[in-house]
This record gives structure tokens, C-alpha cells and sequence, in this order.
């Protein structure tokens, strides 16, 4: 696809997901010391596997494709996490996990800002024709 | 508005992590008050967490916390021998606080380190709302 016919790219897209899992990990990190409150998540690259509409290739029909994410299609692409240990009041937040999801999403936010930025440059630069 | 609930929930968060200091605050403050009934000396309150679920669907998650109440601690006062005290009863008894400084202490560290992770997403969120503002330019 060209950059004038579709200038932002995948990108604009992978920056709302990033958001959104920005709010996901900021409620897991606020909710630390909730008793009962179940971890969640979004799995990033499922879901911008399924927004591209890409299909993965098979070589042979008996193959598992990983077109269609049933699974996130049913239960919405938010899913719960699986603690490492249990915790006796029923709380599945591990601070570190989630500090370290939240810094490792906002350096790809910014990276995908990055891109995003370059993007809006390059069409910029296409339509002055400098 | 993503980004703009992610600071609502850290501040929703920060508030309930102040609560928490402010009770342990009070226990640690009355750790040595005594009174001449069970019922006068002071009982240990701890705030009790909840987390309030907004806008659950499909692809929307957002869960701050709340603080659903302060809950009274149980567990039995103990009693001292201490005659020369005017709040003494007839035996020559006063009855002593239940805090444990311990508990409080290890509560207090929680409380804190809890607090500073969310001022910590906090700022990573504004960085990222920051770079985001900044677009194009």
C-alpha cells in the first residue's frame, strides 16, 4: 500500500492497542492490594494479527491456522493471566510482571510514536515535493 | 480517552494507598493509649480495598479501587498490672491497645512502595500522552 493511499500505516492502529493496554496494566498495578482481583491482559500480537485480517500460510490442509482467533474473538481480547504463585486472598497481581509489562508497552508506544511521527514527515514531505 | 482513565485509575489507587497510611498512622499514634474497660482501649482499624469495574466489553477494561470501609480489628486487648494509673480498675488493671507494631510496620512499607509504583505509571502515562500531543511537529 502506498504511503499517500493509506499514510498512517498499521501503525495509527497499533497505537490505540497500546493504549488500551496501557488502561488494562494501570488497573492491575492499582489493583495490587485488592483481595480477589483477577490479573488481565491484552495479547498484543493475536489481536493486531486479527485487525490486519492476515492469515498465516500452511503448507498441508491438516495444519492449525491462526486466521480466525476464535478464542479472542469469544471471549473479547481481554483474558485473565495466569500468576506464577498463588496468593492467599485470591489476588493474581505480581507487581514485578506487571512494572515490567507496563515499561516494556510505553517504550513500544513510543517506538510506534516514533513511526507514527516519521509517517505524518514522509507524507509531508511527499506533498511539498521539495 | 484511554490514557486520560489510566491516570484516573493510579489516582483512584494513590487515593486508597493514603487511607491506608493515614489508618496505620492512627494505630501506630495510639499504640500506647490505654483504657479501663475492653471497649475504651483502642482497637486497630484497617481499610478494606474493593475494586470498582467501569466499562467492562469486549476490548474496554477499566478497574480502579475503591476503599469500602475501615474494619475494626478483633483481636483480644491485653491487659497490664499497673495500679498507680488513674484509668486503672478496681484490680489494678488497665487495658492496653491490640495494634501490633510489627503488622503496622510491614502494612506501612506496602502502603508506600504501592503509592510510588502508581506515581511511577502515572508519569510513564504522561510521557506517553506528552509524546503522542506532540505528533507531527
Amino acid at each position: 500500500m502506498s504511503l499517500l493511499q493509506n499514510p498512517l500505516g498499521v501503525h495509527a492502529t497499533a497505537l490505540m492497542l497500546r493504549e488500551q493496554r496501557t488502561t488494562v496494566l494501570a488497573s492491575n498495578i492499582a489493583n495490587a492490594d485488592t483481595p480477589n482481583y483477577k490479573a488481565r491482559d491484552i495479547d498484543f500480537s493475536s489481536v493486531m494479527a486479527a485487525t490486519k485480517g492476515n492469515t498465516m500460510r500452511t503448507s498441508h490442509s491438516r495444519h492449525i491456522g491462526v486466521s480466525n482467533y476464535q478464542a479472542l474473538q469469544g471471549d473479547g481480547m481481554i483474558k485473565y493471566r495466569m500468576p506464577n504463585s498463588a496468593s492467599i486472598d485470591g489476588n493474581t497481581v505480581e507487581v514485578n510482571t506487571e512494572n515490567n509489562l507496563f515499561t516494556e508497552n510505553s517504550l513500544r508506544y513510543q517506538a510506534t510514536s516514533t513511526f507514527l511521527n516519521s509517517r505524518i514527515k514522509g507524507v509531508m514531505s511527499a506533498l511539498r515535493g521539495e | 480517552m484511554s490514557m486520560l482513565t489510566a491516570l484516573k485509575i493510579s489516582s483512584s489507587a494513590m487515593n486508597a494507598q493514603m487511607v491506608r497510611m493515614n489508618t496505620t498512622a492512627s494505630n501506630l499514634a495510639n499504640i500506647d493509649v490505654v483504657g479501663s474497660t475492653y471497649d475504651e482501649a483502642y482497637k486497630a482499624k484497617k481499610p478494606i480495598f474493593k475494586t470498582v469495574i467501569e466499562n467492562y466489553t469486549q476490548d474496554n477494561f477499566e478497574a480502579s479501587v475503591k476503599v469500602n470501609g475501615i474494619f475494626v480489628s478483633e483481636r483480644e486487648n491485653t491487659r497490664r498490672y499497673d495500679p498507680q494509673n488513674p484509668m486503672a480498675t478496681k484490680e489494678g488493671y488497665v487495658f492496653m491497645s491490640n495494634v501490633n507494631s510489627i503488622e503496622e510496620m510491614v502494612d506501612m512499607t506496602n502502603a508506600s512502595r504501592s503509592y510510588q509504583t502508581n506515581v511511577e505509571v502515572m508519569n510513564a502515562t504522561k510521557k506517553m500522552m506528552m509524546s503522542t500531543l506532540q505528533l507531527g511537529k
